[in-house]
């Protein structure tokens, strides 16, 4: 087992190398074979390692030295435990369905190789992040899934808003890269080791300053802010919805932006040394959640509306990590990408549909036309809006519960807001999208149809997963299946810590977490049944551009922040480079080589005027000559 | 011995020797007239020629004054195909300044 | 007395010197040299090297200078003909010769040392000396020599002759 695993990252690096060199010439199903295919290879073989790793503990696996600096050892090497084999599984899981539906979704475009190399090359980088066992390859795998996002969202790049879009996911990834690097400098240099089994172990032994900790745990939590999407640096991944639909199904909803957590959570032996680390991460999750399910509300582009419902969720696990409970925060990981990524493929299917057509107020009534869509949708929306027994609903309880024991009732409160604003703006967008009349043109009425099979089967496992998921991870007082099964399963690496802000472990009794999840679940279906109300009942329609008002026009053009951001930092830089182009540049270095240049021209010039051809000149210069000689010989 | 060079050091005949010589660089640097140029060049020899002999003298060597007589040998001649020379150009540039003769220029 | 003598043909050779140097009128130069090659005769028999004095008018003042005439009537030039130059260019001539002469004397200045021999000849320039030396020590120079003037006679004759038209 030990040998076969740097295949599970390698097989999709073959898969990119096939597709990338030779896909252009090959046929359109043997591209989307390779692709898939070794995709499902590697899903085979985690499940493999998740037998293993569940009967007898981690696998290490050492590939190569990698660089040995003094005192600095990185190797290249894996480490297959509870946490990264979870991971893998629903990287290489969620992975294949979302290549399988993208045979079919991309196979008009003329790209289509190119597709599945790129998405091949993110599934090894995001192998790489997760499989690692030391932070060098963390960071490996972090810069590959930020370039394959960059590729990934400008893929259709002769649109150069598209370009920008990628550009501006990317360059915000690199901000908060910039406070991973450091945070990693700060481990070596506290730590003496990258490796994540040598800096928990001496944790104890070096017993750093609390202040050095919290200065770790915040610089990492930086590099998770850009990578996961969190306040402040969020914007980018609303506009990476420019990418194709696959695209920001596998990794703006599954997989790249899960990442930060996964740091966080690899991480808890030292966040859990730092109780200001986790104040901070927990208060800008729940802010981001709140703020991005505000914008939500007021979307009217699809994918723009599941990009903010991306955000906003992940801020709930930002809470979750925050209040100690990480095992909590993975299992929302999980159930988040069944449903998210369900909600995509679905919103892809709409999309393939309406031939294009993103807006909601030009569908409608779309659930006679694509039955299976809306079956799907339904699901998944209800899944995310904490409707009962389904995956959401298990999840964002676990995490109110935790919420409640850690944080107490004002964190609760303001974490249940959110989740309930997720859920107005869901129904919102399945009611508007999929009830009432269509509002599209005759065309496109015509061109209605559902999809392929290729793209419906992997959204009915998708449904299927986001239905029954919440199953891996009961709570205990409902004593239903198995309680606790993932998380005791993940227990030797994350565990939840169950703290209060004071540092007390805290135990809930059941009774009061009946009472929570009583009262979170009727004030969801409250809030379902009305959102019902106001959208099927009484036909109620999102305004269009020109009619929006007040708090309306200031939500749906996201409290204006790009705005901000662009007067604030995008304009200065600007005029910074312009200022750096024309000093430092044009004037500086183009004139100083320039000048070389002139200058050897003027030399060149003076020179010649040696060769005049004047023989009173030459009689001259032959005396001064004679006199430099005699005064060198002779003096 | 001769009173000569009793009486004068031969340093004299040396600075007398140096400042024709150079009276005769200048002459050749300042006139533009190719014939008071190759006049300026014959003091010029001429100087030499003098130091020669009075160091032949002083010395009791033959040897300085027989290359004196060379060098008016070779003097002559250059003289000789100098002037040739000059009356060739004057026949095609009609003037004897040596400014005009910039055909090697660049 | 050597000394006096030896100052005054000095300074008149010096003076004749500058005057050819100066004079604006080329005949004037031709003669203002031919009076400084007179001056140098006589620096050379006061060092009785009396041979080299008769050769020298002879030669020189005899001969070159005289071609130099016949050159200047050939050419028919006048005074004013000459085109004059730049102060610039005669500061930097004058500059140029300056410093060749403060190289000399810098140089030589208290470097020459000669042991005159206590028996010196002082008919080392006289004829039948200079010619025992040139026909025993120097007969392969001479006869170059020769060659050389024969070269010089055809080079110049070849110079000036006019072309011929075919």
């Amino acid at each position: 087992m030990r040998q076969l695993i740097p295949l599970i990252p390698f097989l999709p690096l073959l898969g990119f190398a096939i597709n990338g060199l030779l896909g252009r010439r090959m046929s359109k199903t043997a591209v989307g074979l390779i692709g898939s295919g070794t995709l499902l290879a590697s899903f085979l073989l985690s499940v493999a390692c998740f037998n293993e790793v569940s009967a007898s503990g981690p696998i290490h696996t050492v590939l190569y030295n990698f660089l040995t600096v003094d005192s600095l050892h990185v190797d290249f090497s894996f480490l297959v435990d509870q946490l990264s084999v979870w991971m893998m599984l629903i990287v290489t899981g969620v992975g294949f369905l979302i290549h399988v539906y993208s045979i079919g979704y991309m196979h008009d475009d003329a790209g289509f190789w190119k597709f599945f190399a790129y998405l091949n090359l993110f599934i090894f980088s995001m192998l790489l992040l997760v499989m690692g066992d030391n932070l060098v390859m963390l960071f490996f795998g972090w810069e590959g899934v930020g370039l394959c996002s960059y590729l990934l969202i400008g893929f259709w790049y002769d649109n150069r808003e598209y370009g920008k879009a990628a550009r501006k996911a990317f360059i915000m990834n690199r901000i908060g890269d910039l406070g991973l690097l450091l945070g990693i400098f700060l481990i070596f240099k506290t730590f003496g080791s990258l490796t994540y089994a040598d800096i928990f172990a001496r944790i104890e032994t070096v017993n750093p300053d609390p202040a050095i900790v919290t200065a770790i745990c915040l610089l990492l939590f930086v590099g998770a802010m850009g990578k996961s999407a969190q306040i402040p640096l969020y914007t980018w991944l609303p506009d990476a919805m420019a990418g194709p639909t696959p695209v920001s199904a596998l990794i703006h909803a599954a997989t790249m932006v899960t990442a930060g957590i996964y740091l966080v959570a690899r991480c808890s032996p030292l966040y859990n040394l730092s109780p200001d680390a986790l104040n901070v991460v927990a208060l800008v999750g729940l802010t981001t959640s709140i703020f991005a399910a505000l914008i939500g509300l007021r979307q009217n582009d699809i994918k723009k509306v599941l990009a903010y419902s991306t955000v906003s969720q992940l801020g709930l696990m930002f809470v979750a990590l925050g209040m100690g409970a990480y095992a909590t925060a993975m299992f929302h990981v999980t159930t988040h990408a069944f449903f998210k990524a369900l909600l995509f493929l679905g919103a892809g299917s709409v999309i393939h549909a309406m031939g294009g057509e993103q807006d909601i107020r030009h569908m409608g009534g779309l659930r006679k036309a694509l039955p299976i869509t809306f079956w799907v949708f339904l699901i998944g929306t209800l899944a995310i809006s904490g409707f009962p027994l389904l995956a959401g609903f298990f999840s964002k309880d676990e995490i109110f519960a935790n919420t409640f024991a850690a944080g107490g009732k004002w964190w609760w409160g303001f974490a249940g807001l959110g989740g309930l604003i997720t859920a107005v703006y869901m129904c919102r967008l399945l009611f508007v999208t999929f009830f009432g009349d269509f509002r599209g043109t005759e065309e496109q009425r015509h061109h209605l149809h559902e999809s392929p099979a290729v793209m419906t089967v992997p959204l009915i496992v998708l449904a299927v997963l986001s239905a029954l998921g919440g199953f891996l991870n009961t709570p205990h007082f409902l004593h239903l299946g198995t309680p606790q099964w993932m998380a005791h399963f993940l227990e030797p690496v994350v565990r939840n810590a169950n703290l209060h802000h004071g540092g007390e472990p805290h135990h809930l009794a059941a009774s009061t977490e009946w009472m929570l999840m009583t009262i979170t679940t009727v004030l969801a279906l409250l809030v379902i049944a009305m959102a019902y109300w106001v959208y099927v009942v009484r036909r109620s329609l999102p305004a269009t551009d020109a009619a929006q008002t007040g708090l309306t026009r200031v939500l749906a053009n996201k409290f204006y922040v790009d705005e901000i951001y662009h007067f604030l930092f995008v304009r200065p830089v600007e005029k910074l480079s312009q200022l750096l182009h024309y000093y430092a540049d044009t004037w500086a270095i183009d004139g100083l080589v320039n000048g070389v240049g002139t200058g050897v021209q003027r030399l060149g010039a003076e020179f010649r005027k040696l060769q005049n051809g004047n023989v009173e000149y030459y009689l001259l210069g032959m005396v001064v000559g004679a006199v430099l000689l005699f005064l060198t010989l002779f003096v | 011995m001769l009173d000569v060079i009793k009486s004068v050091p031969i340093e004299y005949y040396v600075w007398l020797s140096s400042v024709l010589f150079c009276i005769g660089v200048f002459g050749v640097l300042i006139r533009r007239n190719a014939i008071v140029v190759l006049m300026c060049v014959e003091l010029m020899l001429n100087a030499v020629n003098l130091l020669l002999a009075a160091f032949s003298t002083y010395l009791s060597d033959a040897q300085g004054q027989i290359m004196v007589f060379f060098i008016m040998v070779v003097a002559a001649a250059e003289a000789a195909v100098g002037l040739g020379i000059l009356v060739m150009i004057f026949r095609n540039t009609k003037s004897t300044d040596i400014y005009l003769l910039d055909k090697l220029r660049n | 007395m050597s000394l006096t003598v030896f100052s005054i043909l000095g300074l008149a050779s010096v003076i004749f010197a500058l005057l050819m140097v100066f004079t604006k009128n080329p005949v004037r130069s031709v003669i203002f040299l031919i009076l400084t090659f007179f001056s140098i005769a006589g620096q050379y028999v006061l060092l009785n090297a009396q041979f080299l004095a008769v050769v020298h008018i002879i030669v020189y003042a005899g001969a070159v200078m005289v071609l130099f005439l016949f050159v200047l009537m050939l050419l028919n030039l006048n005074a004013e003909a000459e085109p004059r130059q730049t102060d610039r260019w005669k500061l930097g001539a004058a500059i140029a010769a300056g410093m060749l002469l403060v190289t000399f004397v810098g140089a030589l200045r208290g470097g020459i040392q000669i042991t005159v021999p206590e028996n010196s000849n002082p008919s080392v320039g006289l004829v039948q000396n200079l010619g025992k030396v040139l026909f025993t020590d120097f007969v392969v120079p001479f006869e170059v020599a020769g060659i050389l003037f024969l070269a010089a006679m055809v080079g110049a004759v070849l110079l000036a002759k006019r072309d011929v038209k075919i």
